[in-house]
Order: structure tokens, then sequence, then C-alpha cells
């Protein structure tokens, strides 16, 4: 299954991406910003990183690059999507997924370690996760503090895919999330980074269920 | 060219017979351009005038060095046909005047160096000096500084895994921050900052050349404070990562196709630096067309444009025939690149400008043949006999919360949780760790890495400081169960025009060197930053060293601490009562006197060869090294780490007559070098023994890990919340966010 990452100039997290996906037994395929061809792949990850220095708001900018349009196409048609801290900031700017992500109530930068817990496994991305499941994943982020209109309303419609677990909120996010899906699910996007998840040698494997979930929907 | 105003020179920090020199060099009088790139590359930052006669005794030689000090960094075979290119670097000056922007621009001029041997940025550490965090000045200092760190370090994707914080007042005037930076490569990849011939183009990469950092290296990094000298903000360059973020990509591209002949980083005396060192190296010379500089501002001058410092530059050497696709490379990562110059046979660089040539000198006149000072030194006299007065007489469990909840001492989560340290996918263990271990991509192999560097020692006994240093750099790394194998150090001095300064500056250095040489450690490059003063107060000389080690096998690496209950606990290395410059002195007396503690170089050498032999034979469970707060401060680390408490007994301490109650604390809190903690399953306890027994190295069982105390039956019993809640909470209260 191809899983294609999309590097933005200013994607840190890309070459992440795509050794988790290639440790996860997918083939990873690189994406260039200024491509409007997603090079026939089967899901797309948005990486972390600051696309195009983010020295506006964070994604405001990406959200027009060209391979952006191809995405936003690509999900519409329900193609998997997941955007990982910057790329979850892209969707959001982009109107794929619900919300907005704001500067940290800490007003600092947090690298941590976190627990989230699964919501939804009604998604591309958690399909092979259980409810309730609490997975061990970091945050690295300055500005992932979830806001939206109305966060109980999300929660009812089974938008919200992650929440911190208790004490574990290190943002100052609304009721706890931590990632969110758009109704149809098959596009997520998420502050904690499952590509720094999922090899034993390097911590906790917390992110392997997402890269699962998607592989084994298509093999 | 136009004549000089005699008295330019002083103000551009060059002395008088230095202007002599140049006189003779060009057998005229210099250009306006000419006696700004004379200033700047004689200027002790970049010609190293002071020190180069003394660093010729450090070792640099050794059979995996690829390259040893005189490129832009160390190169180290890690075998398999892999290599780690490292360095270390002061951002000293920059950072007390802006601290954020001069700690960034540090962290992005390290980044640029590891960059320009072709090797892919993969880790930063940092080693960071402050005074006390609770004081209003030193608390900007310290969250600028740390905020500057992580703004660059995390935009430009190389994690943040490790370093030091020391807080004393001797730094109050002057922080030190020091930056190393490690990359990785294919061994064959290796770049110069070189050309190969004649006709070679020389291509500016990277950012708009402005007015920032113009005299940095100069006016900023080679003078000392006086009041008053926020005026040099402006010298201060200002940093951006997405440019340099972009220029590592763009750049590492050129190098994995085999595009560039060479490649240089921009940084002190910026083009002036670059195009000199590059020909000087190359033993050709440059035409240099200096209207090919794309500006940020048009009505720079020719010597403003030769000596900005402005950020996120380089100098690629590129075959003619390769310039289309070079160009080609660039553009698509959007940066600029321009065809500055051109190599030519000889030894002159000739910078032509708006149609005229504003200067015309020999490549190595500025490079390679600056003046060289061997300075009058007054070797530093015998430590004043040690401080019995140190009292020994307190409450054990109060003495081990105290230290505990010394900022130094303390944990410095606040610190490293706003560094990303997890991009690259390679970090095995990270800050807060004895030392960082980094996967080495490509590979089963793993680096460790650690800095260290005892200011209070260092000022006590130079030689021994720095000797000290190493050893515990190297015992760091050895705790992951790597063996030490390259060293790269940076050495904080005041100014080298008093002969106390410099008699310490030669005492550092012999005792590095005779450090290195019994722990077989060449030392690979580095950087000595001296003028840290401020106001006439100096710092403590503070040499700084970075120590790399090489895992076979990463899954092999050894946790830090205690990770889990019903392990043995051990201790490796002899007790002594020494208290001369701990921590505990500190804390009890106020005072800076005595001895450092004894170093048995040959000892410390065979504890490093146990370690790495009981790792490899997958015997250790956990370990760590003892240091800064003695076994004391070592113990509440090992539990704290994974929340395992531990029973302990204290070892014996080697002093003739030392009354019990004293030996208590004595073995709490003195600082004997070469010790290390082991954790171990109770089954090894055999074949522990003997093979500690075997290397000659004294082993001692203290007790077992489990629950969730550290207990030290009749002497203290302390749950593990009140030790977290000192350690983990003395640098937010210090810093004033935290009742």
């Amino acid at each position: 299954m191809k899983v294609g990452v999309v590097t933005f100039p200013g994607s840190c997290d890309d070459r992440d991406a795509r050794a988790a996906v290639a440790a996860m037994g997918g083939d990873p395929v690189a994406l260039w910003h200024g491509d409007g061809d997603l090079r026939g792949v089967d899901a797309v990850v948005l990486p972390g990183g600051f696309s195009y220095g983010d020295y506006l708001r964070c994604g405001a900018i990406a959200r027009f690059s060209p391979v952006m349009g191809a995405v936003a196409g690509f999900a519409r048609d329900g193609g998997p999507v997941l955007g990982i801290c910057n790329g979850f900031q892209v969707l959001c700017e982009a109107g794929l997924l619900p919300g907005a992500l704001l500067r940290n109530a800490g007003l600092r930068f947090v690298c941590r370690e976190v627990e989230v817990v699964v919501e939804s496994t009604d998604t591309a991305w958690t399909g092979a996760c259980t409810a309730g499941e609490s997975l061990a994943i970091p945050v690295k982020h300055g500005e992932g503090r979830y806001v939206c209109d109305d966060p109980a309303a999300l929660a009812a419609a089974g938008q919200v895919v992650f929440r911190y677990a208790s004490g574990h909120n290190p943002n100052g996010s609304m009721a706890d999330i931590a990632g969110v899906r758009n109704p149809a699910g098959n596009v997520v996007g998420l502050m904690p980074h499952p590509e720094h998840a999922v090899d034993p040698l390097l911590g906790p494997v917390g992110g392997r269920g997402l890269f699962e979930s998607v592989l084994a929907a298509r093999v | 060219m136009s004549s000089t105003a005699a008295t330019l020179h002083r103000q551009l920090g060059l002395t008088d017979e230095e202007f002599e020199r140049i006189l003779a060099v060009l057998g005229r009088e210099p250009s306006r351009a000419e006696l700004a790139m004379f200033s700047l590359m004689w200027s002790e930052h970049c010609s190293y005038k002071s020190s180069k006669v003394h660093l010729r005794r450090l070792p640099s030689q050794g059979a995996r060095v690829l390259q040893g000090p005189g490129e832009n960094a160390g190169v180290v075979d890690l075998g398999d046909g892999l290599a780690a290119v490292f360095k270390i670097e002061s951002h000293n000056h920059p950072s007390f005047v802006e601290p954020f922007q001069g700690a960034a621009t540090g962290v992005g001029g390290i980044i640029r160096d590891i960059l320009a041997m072709g090797a892919r940025p993969a880790a930063s550490l940092n080693s960071l000096r402050f005074g006390d965090p609770a004081e209003p000045l030193q608390r900007r200092l310290v969250e600028g500084v740390v905020a500057g760190i992580g703004h660059y370090g995390n935009c430009v994707g190389v994690a943040t895994v490790g370093g030091e914080v020391v807080f004393d007042p001797c730094y109050a005037g002057n922080p030190l921050v020091n930056a190393l930076t490690i990359g990785f490569m294919p061994a064959d990849r290796r770049l110069s900052g070189s050309a190969e011939r004649p006709g070679d183009l020389a291509v500016l990469m990277g950012a708009k050349t402005g007015r920032d950092g113009i005299g940095g290296a100069s006016v900023l990094a080679s003078a000392s404070f006086e009041e008053g000298d926020e005026a040099k903000r402006p010298n201060v360059q200002v940093g951006d990562p997405f440019q340099e973020k972009l220029l590592i990509e763009a750049c590492l591209e050129l190098a994995e196709r085999g595009l560039l002949r060479g490649l240089q980083d921009l940084g002190a005396a910026g083009i002036s630096c670059a195009v000199a060192e590059v020909a000087a190296r190359a033993g050709m010379g440059m035409e240099v067309d200096l209207d090919a500089v794309p500006l940020r501002e048009p009505s720079m001058e020719a010597w403003e444009v030769l000596v900005s410092e402005s950020q996120e530059r380089m100098l690629a050497l590129v075959d003619p025939a390769r310039l289309a696709d070079v160009l080609e490379v660039c553009q698509r990562w959007g940066i600029l690149a321009s065809v500055l110059g051109e190599m030519t046979a000889g030894g002159s660089v000739r910078v032509r400008f708006r149609g005229e040539v504003v200067a015309e000198v020999p490549a190595a006149s500025l490079a390679d043949d600056g003046p060289v000072y061997d300075r009058p030194l007054v070797p530093p006299g015998p430590p004043a006999a040690d401080a019995a007065e140190v009292p020994l007489d307190g409450d054990p469990a109060e003495a081990v919360l105290a230290l505990a909840a010394d900022p130094t001492c303390a944990s410095k989560r606040w610190v490293w949780e706003q560094y990303d340290r997890f991009v690259g996918h390679g970090t095995v263990a990270g800050p807060g760790c004895d030392a960082a271990v980094l996967r080495v991509p490509g590979s089963e192999r793993a680096v460790a890495l650690a800095t260290d560097g005892n200011g209070r020692y260092a000022a006590l006994d130079p030689a021994a400081g720095a000797a000290l240093a190493v050893a515990e750099a190297a015992r760091n790394v050895a705790c992951t169960g790597a063996q030490p194998i390259a060293v790269t150090n940076c050495l904080n001095f005041a100014s080298p025009e008093r002969p106390e300064v410099m008699g310490a500056f030669a005492a550092a250095v012999d005792g590095m060197a005779a450090a290195c040489r019994a722990l077989g450690l060449p030392v690979t490059g580095g950087n000595v930053s001296f003028y840290n003063e401020s106001s006439g107060r100096p710092i403590h000389p503070t040499p700084i060293v970075g120590v790399l080690g090489l895992l076979e096998d990463a899954t092999a690496a050894v946790p830090a601490g205690f990770p889990r209950p019903g392990l043995d606990v051990w201790l490796l290395g002899e007790t002594r009562v020494e208290l001369g410059g701990s921590v505990w002195q500190r804390l009890a007396t106020g005072r800076l006197e005595g001895h450092p503690p004894a170093l048995d170089l040959p000892a410390e050498a065979r504890l490093h060869a146990l370690l790495a032999d009981l790792a490899a034979r997958r015997l250790l469970a956990g370990a760590h090294d003892l240091s800064d707060g003695g076994l004391a401060l070592a113990l509440v680390e090992a539990t704290l780490t994974a929340g395992v408490g531990a029973t302990v007994t204290l070892p014996d301490v080697l002093a003739d007559g030392l009354p019990a109650g004293r030996a208590t604390l004595a073995a709490l809190v003195g600082e004997s070098a070469s010790r290390v903690l082991l954790a171990t399953p109770p089954e090894a306890a055999e074949t522990l023994a003997a093979a500690a027994a075997g290397a000659g190295v004294p082993i001692t069982r203290l007790g077992a890990t489990g629950g969730d105390r550290l207990i030290v039956p009749g002497v203290l019993d302390l749950p593990l919340s009140r030790l977290r809640d000192a350690y983990e909470g003395a640098l937010p209260r210090a810093l004033g966010e935290l009742a």
C-alpha cells in the first residue's frame, strides 16, 4: 500500500513519517508541495514541521500550495488523509477539519510524552484501535491548543477521535481534544506525533495503531 | 584604492603592531575593505592568535579520525562506511547582548559547520552557564537563551537531546552558551571547505546579505564586556531557521548527487572568512564579484558586504559544467544562489565591487598568516590546603533534599521540554540521561554524546578541572555502554591579556591533553572563547568537553538509573572525603576552596572498559554516573528516573580517623571521581563481581531497588514524592513559576 508523505518547505517530520510507514510495512512515497499530482498513492500524511516557516498563522500558507488542491480532491473522494501537528493545522486552515489550533496556554513550546485516549474508531486511521484505549505518543508544539465552536456537538457527532488522558493536556485544548475527524471519517488530524511512536528502541509505541489501521484497510 | 584614517584600525579591534604587519604584508596602506577583512580575520575569535601555541599540545590523531582540527568540523569513522561529524562552539557574548537571537544563531552556526562537511545535522546538545536564576536579569537570560535554542533547533528539524545547565554567580555578567551538533553521513561523502582546480566556481547560497552582525567576531566576541554594552546589540545576528532548513535540504541534495567540489559555511567574518579559508585551503586565489551578492540594503558598502555576518548562507564550490544543475536545485528549494567568484591560480583574493577593485590580498595572509601570540602567563599556584571546615554533621535527609533542590543539581525538565528531542527518529536516550544515545542512520549502531565541565573545579586547579571534565564526559558516555572515541572542546576563559588567565588556559590545555591521552581520546576540533568577563569580573575558567562514544549495537544501550524493582544496586569505584569545589561545599559554606577530587586516569580508563564489557554482555539493567552532588544526587536521580525506590547502605569512606558521624555525610555528598551506580539482576551478581575484580575496578554492593522510598537504614528514609517535589520543582521555583 502506497502512503504519500507531503514535503512542504519547512516540513521537519516528513522523513520520520516515511520511516514509520516503512517500519509498519507500508510503501512510503515522497510528495512535493509544488506538485498537483499525488502519484497514485492510497493514503496521504501531512507531516509535522513549520511549513513555509509558519511566520504567518501556522498552516495558513501551506493550504494554498498546489499539492493541497490535490489533497482536497483526494479527501472529497474518500481517500484517507492524516494531518500530524503542522499537518493538522494545515487541514484546519484548509477547511478539511473543523476548529483551529492556537498558541499553547502556557505560551511555550512543549515536548512531552503524553497519553491519549481513543474516542472514535470509526475512521480510516483508528479502525484497528479499541475505543477507550490509551496510547502513549509524544507531543511537541507551540501552537496546539484546539478550539472549536461547540466541542460537545463535535463529540456528539463522533468527530472527536483522541482526547488527552486526564492530567495530560499539554496546551489547554478545549475538552482535552487531541485529534478530530471529518464527518466521513477519512480525514483525521491530531497534535501528537504517532510517527515518533512506532519503534520500541526509541520509546513508547502508541502510534503503531494509526498506521496499522490505514494499512489494514486496503491490504 | 582609498587611503585609510590612521586610527580606524583601533576602532576595528586591531593593535598598532597588527596594523604595521598589514602594511608589511601588502606593501602599502590597506583599503577600507581590506582593513575590515584583516580586522575580522585576525580577531581572536577567527584567528586563535592567543591559543594556537597551546592548542598544538592537544592530541588530535587516532585510528578513527578522518578529519581533525582545521576544517569546519571534525569527522570520526564509525565503521561500515559511516562517519559522524561533530563540533562544539560558543556564542557567549551575543547571547548576553540579545539572549534569544544570540542563542538561536549559535545553534544555526554550528549546524552549518556540520553541514559543510557533507553530513545531515542530526542532533544538538547545549552547555549553558548563568548566574542565580532567581535574579530578574538571569531569569530573562535563561528564558531567552532556552527559547532561542528551542526555536531554532525545533524549526530546522534538528533534535536537541542533551547538555547541561549550571548556575553560578561568576556567570552573572557573562553567561556561557556552547552549542554542540552532530551529523551523520557515508564516510566517502566527506566534503572539504576547499576547491579542486582553478576555474571552479564559488556559488553563494541562501539568505540575502544585510547589515546585521557586522563586527560580531571582532568587536563583540574578542573584547570584554563593559557597562553600557547594550549598544552592541546591532553586532548580533538575526536568525531565520526556515531559511536554514531550506539551505540544509538543498546542500544535502547537492552533496548526495555529487554536484559539489567543496562546501563552506559563512559564519564569523562572513564572505571574507569563507573566501579566504577556501582559497587558502586550496592553495589558490579567487576573483570575487561582490555585485553578485544579493543585498537586503542596496546602500551597503563593499567592506560591509565583505564582513556582514548575516546568517543562513553557504558557499558551494562547483565544477562550471555542473553549475546549471546546482542552480536548479537551489531554485527548487526556493533559495537564492549566485556565482560569487572563480578560483584562480596563484594565491590572491581580488574583490571587485561596482566596477572597482576594492581589495586584493594574499588569501594565506588572511587565513593562516595572522599574528600568533605566546602571551605572558603566570602558572596557577598550588590549590590552598583542603578545606576541613565543611560541615559534615547535619541531618543526612536534609542534605539530600538540599542537594536535590539546588538549581544546578535539580532537574532541567523546564529547559528540555522546550526542545524537540524526537525529530529524526534516532533518539534512543534523550535529555535527563547521563548521555544522549542516537541511532546511526542506516546501521545497527548508535553513538552516545555528553558534555561536561565544572568551572568550580577548574577555578581551584585548571589542569585538574579540565582533566575531570574529560573524565566525566567520557564516564557519562561509558555509562550507556558505549566506548568513548573522540572529543570536541570549547574553552571558555576570561581575557588572554591577563597573565593569570593565560596561565590557567595553558594549564587547562595540559590537563585536558593528559586526560585525552590516557583515555585514548583524540580532540577533533572545537572552539576557544576568550574575553568572558564583564566589568573586570572574570568567569571561572570553564573548559567544556563533548565526548563521542560508539555502541556497536544500539539495542545494547544501557538505560539511565533504576528501571525496575528487584535489581541489585552496586557502586563502582572508591569513595574518599573529597569536598573541595563540591556542591555541598557551596551549599554548606558558600565558599570555593581546597582541592578538586583526585583523578586516577588509569583507573578511569579501567572503569570505562569494564562498563563497555558489562553492557556488551547485557548484564546491566541500568547505570548512572556520580558527579555533582555525589552519591546523594546520583541516588535521587536514579530512583526518580522510573519512580523505583531503593534501600541501600553507604560505601566505606577511605579516610583515617574520620568520626562515624561525619563519615555518613562524607559518603553522601563527597564528589570522588571515577564512580558509577549500577542496577543489575540478582543472578548476575557473581559474574559482575568477577568481571570487576578482573578489570581492577573496586565494587561494592549497596542494596536493592524496590518500593517508593529512598532508604538508607538508620540514616534516612524519604518518600520519592518528596524527592520529586524537590528535584523537579527547584528550577521552576527559582524562576518564579512555581510557589
